[in-house]
C-alpha cells in the first residue's frame, strides 16, 4: 500500500436537531501513517468521538472524504461498509460492550464468525488473542465473572483477533481504575510497538494520551494543534 | 448476507439471555398448539359422519324432526321410484346394558342394511348369513365387543330407555352372531333385526326412524330426493330427504356450528399468542440494543441482524408448536381410548399438522417482523451512545 493508511480530506459532519443544524466537524484534514499511535483529545463536543465513528464507518460524513488503506469508504454501500469494518477495523469501547451470555472466548470469536474459518480454527485464534492479552486462563469465564480491566482486555482481544489494519479505541481506560488502565495502555503500547498496529484513541486522560506518538487536539470540529512525542 | 449457519452461536446466546421468560413464552405457545390439536380432534370426532357419508346414499327423515318416526309402509313406495337401487331403514333403540349409565348405540335395522355399507361395515359372510337366519341375532361392533368382553355366541340382555316389550319382559335377549369391523365407522354400535324389535315392541309398531336410500347414480340424488318428498307431501308424516352428507352435517350442526366455534376459539388463542410472542421479541430486542449495535460494528450486516431476530422468533414458536402438537397427539391417544364410546373418531387429522406448521411459521414471522425490522434499522452510533 502506498501513501498514508488514513487520509481524511475536508471532512464535515453536521447533525440536525429539529430545524437547527449543528456542525460537529468543519472541514477537517488529517493523515495517519501505518504504525502510528494517535491520541485524539479535546473537550466534550469537540468532535473527537464523531471523528472516530466516521473513521470506523459507523457513521457517514456530511461532506468530505475518508480513505483508509486506499479504500474510499464513503463510496461503500451499507453491506459493503459492514464487511469492510469486519475486515479492516478493530473497535475498543469505553464500556467494553461484551455480550454477557457468551464466554470470553466466544466474545473474542465473534468477528471470526464473519470469516470462512472453521470452528476449530476460530477457537484457536480466539484463544491466541486471549493469551496475547494475558487472559488465556479466563477463556471460559463470562463477562460478569471478570473485573473491569479483564473485560476491557477481552474487548481488546476481540478487536485484534481479525488482525485489523486499524484499531479505534473510544476512551478505553475511561471506566477503569489506574492499575487496570495502565495494564490496558501497556497492551496498546505492545500492540503498536511490537505488532505494528495503527491505533487511534479518543481520550480525556493526559496520562493515556502521553503514551501515543502523536496527540491531536480538537476543538469545535477543527484540528487545533498537534503534539509529536 | 452472512451465511445463516454463522448466526447459530448468536442465536443460542440470544435464547439463553432470559431463560425464564423464554420458558414461559414457549409454554404459552405450547398450550395454544395443544388446544389447537385437541380442538382439531373434537372437530374430527363431531364431524366424522360427514366425512364418511356416501355420495350415493340419501336419508329420508320426518320433516318436522329427525327424531319423529315414519310409517314403515313408506319403504315400499320409495322402492318404486325410478333410480332407487336399495331401500332400508334404521330405528334408534336407545339401548342400555346392565345399568342406565351404560348407554349403548343400538339400532334396529332391516336385513339388507349391510348391503348399503359394504365398504364401511365389514362382516364375515358366514356370520352375516347366521345373523340373517336368526331374528333375535345381533351384529355388534368389534370395539364394543372388546370393551364388554362379548364373544360370538353370547346372549346379552339389552334394555331400551324408550321402548317396552309387549310381553312385559324387562329386556330383549340378543344373540351375538357376528362382529363388524371398520376403519371409518364407529365400532361401538349394535344392530338388531327390525323384525324382532317390531314384533316385540309395546308401542310404535310399524314405525321406523329413518329411511336409507341407495341410488343407482349419485347424479340422480337431488331428483330422487325431491320425488320422495313429493310422494309423501300433505301426509301425516311428510319427509325431508337429503344426501347422507347433508344429514350428517345437519346432525353435527345441532350442537352448534362446530367449525365456526372452534375457528373462533383457535383464532382468539393464536391472536393472544401473537401478542405474547411479539412482546417477548420486542423486549428481547430492546434489551439487546447495545449488543446488536456491537454486532453491526463488528461487521454483521443489517440483513444478518434481521435474520437473527426472525430466526429467534421462529425457533421459539417452532419449539412451542412441536411440544404442543406432541402433547395433543399424546392426549388424544390417551383420551381417545377413554372417549371411544362417545367420540369414536377423537383424533387429530393429518391436515391439522400441516395447518399447525403454517400457523407456527405465520406466528413466528408476524411476532418477529417488527422487532427484526427495528434491529435491522438500528443506527450504530445512536445505539452505542444510549448505553
Amino acid at each position: 500500500m502506498n501513501g498514508p493508511l488514513v487520509e481524511v480530506v475536508a471532512l464535515c459532519k453536521e447533525y440536525r436537531r429539529g430545524e437547527e443544524v449543528v456542525p460537529v466537524l468543519a472541514g477537517l484534514d488529517l493523515t495517519i501513517e501505518a504504525g502510528d499511535y494517535v491520541a485524539l483529545m479535546g473537550p466534550s463536543g469537540s468532535g473527537k468521538s464523531t471523528l472516530l465513528n466516521l473513521l470506523g464507518g459507523l457513521d457517514r460524513p456530511t461532506s468530505g472524504a475518508i480513505r483508509i488503506g486506499g479504500e474510499d469508504i464513503g463510496a461503500l454501500d451499507s453491506d459493503a461498509l459492514a464487511a469492510w469494518r469486519g475486515r479492516t477495523i478493530g473497535f475498543v469501547f469505553q464500556l467494553y460492550n461484551l455480550l454477557p451470555v457468551l464466554t470470553a472466548e466466544q466474545n473474542v470469536e465473534l468477528p471470526l464468525l464473519l470469516t470462512d474459518l472453521d470452528a476449530r480454527e476460530r477457537r484457536r485464534r480466539a484463544r491466541a488473542a486471549l493469551d496475547l492479552v494475558g487472559l488465556g486462563d479466563r477463556a471460559r469465564h463470562r463477562p460478569r465473572e471478570l473485573s473491569g480491566g479483564q473485560e476491557q482486555r477481552v474487548g481488546i482481544a476481540r478487536a485484534i483477533v481479525n488482525d485489523p489494519m486499524l484499531l479505534l479505541c473510544d476512551e478505553p481506560t475511561g471506566d477503569l481504575d489506574r492499575k487496570a488502565g495502565d495494564q490496558v495502555l501497556a497492551l496498546f503500547d505492545a500492540l503498536n510497538r511490537e505488532a505494528g498496529k495503527t491505533i487511534v484513541m479518543v481520550t480525556h486522560d493526559p496520562r493515556a494520551a502521553a503514551r501515543a506518538k502523536r496527540i491531536l487536539h480538537l476543538e469545535k470540529g477543527v484540528l487545533l494543534r498537534e503534539e509529536v512525542q | 448476507m452472512t451465511g445463516a449457519w454463522r448466526l447459530l452461536p448468536l442465536l443460542r446466546a440470544a435464547l439463553q439471555r432470559h431463560r425464564l421468560r423464554l420458558l414461559f413464552t414457549i409454554a404459552s405457545i405450547t398450550v395454544a398448539f395443544l388446544l389447537f390439536g385437541l380442538l382439531g380432534a373434537v372437530r374430527t370426532a363431531l364431524t366424522a359422519g360427514v366425512e364418511i357419508a356416501g355420495r350415493d346414499r340419501l336419508i329420508a327423515t320426518q320433516k318436522v324432526s329427525i327424531i319423529q318416526p315414519l310409517p314403515r309402509a313408506y319403504l315400499g313406495r320409495v322402492r318404486q321410484i325410478s333410480g332407487v337401487r336399495t331401500v332400508s331403514s334404521l330405528t334408534w333403540f336407545g339401548g342400555i346394558y346392565q345399568d342406565p349409565t351404560k348407554q349403548l348405540v343400538v339400532f334396529a335395522v332391516d336385513a339388507n342394511y349391510f348391503d348399503l355399507y359394504t365398504k364401511e361395515l365389514l362382516v364375515d359372510p358366514l356370520e352375516r348369513s347366521r345373523w340373517l337366519a336368526d331374528r333375535t341375532g345381533a351384529l355388534v361392533g368389534a370395539g364394543i365387543a372388546a370393551r364388554y368382553g362379548w364373544h360370538v355366541g353370547d346372549t346379552v340382555p339389552l334394555q331400551s330407555n324408550i321402548y317396552r316389550r309387549r310381553d312385559g319382559a324387562p329386556s330383549w335377549p340378543v344373540h351375538i352372531l357376528g362382529l363388524y369391523h371398520s376403519d371409518s365407522v364407529d365400532t361401538n354400535q349394535i344392530f338388531l333385526h327390525y323384525e324382532y324389535f317390531n314384533e316385540s315392541v309395546s308401542f310404535g309398531k310399524d314405525a321406523i326412524g329413518w329411511i336409507l336410500i341407495q341410488v343407482a347414480d349419485p347424479a340422480m340424488g337431488p331428483r330422487i330426493a325431491a320425488e320422495v318428498d313429493a310422494t309423501f307431501a300433505n301426509s301425516n308424516a311428510e319427509t325431508k330427504t337429503s344426501s347422507e352428507k347433508a344429514v350428517a352435517q345437519s346432525f353435527a350442526n345441532q350442537i352448534g356450528d362446530i367449525g365456526k366455534i372452534l375457528d373462533f376459539v383457535v383464532t382468539a388463542v393464536f391472536f393472544a399468542m401473537l401478542l405474547v410472542t411479539a412482546n417477548t421479541m420486542a423486549q428481547s430486542v430492546r434489551e439487546r440494543t447495545a449488543e446488536i449495535a456491537v454486532l453491526k460494528t463488528l461487521g454483521f450486516t443489517d440483513a444478518s441482524v434481521l435474520v437473527l431476530v426472525l430466526a429467534e422468533s421462529l425457533l421459539i414458536t417452532g419449539v412451542g408448536a412441536a411440544l404442543g402438537l406432541f402433547l395433543a397427539t399424546a392426549a388424544t391417544s390417551g383420551l381417545g381410548a377413554a372417549l371411544r364410546s362417545f367420540l369414536p373418531h377423537f383424533e387429530i387429522p393429518a391436515r391439522a399438522y400441516g395447518i399447525a406448521v403454517l400457523y407456527a411459521l405465520g406466528l413466528g414471522l408476524a411476532a418477529g417482523v417488527l422487532p427484526a425490522r427495528q434491529a435491522m434499522r438500528l443506527e450504530i452510533v445512536r445505539a452505542l451512545r444510549a448505553t
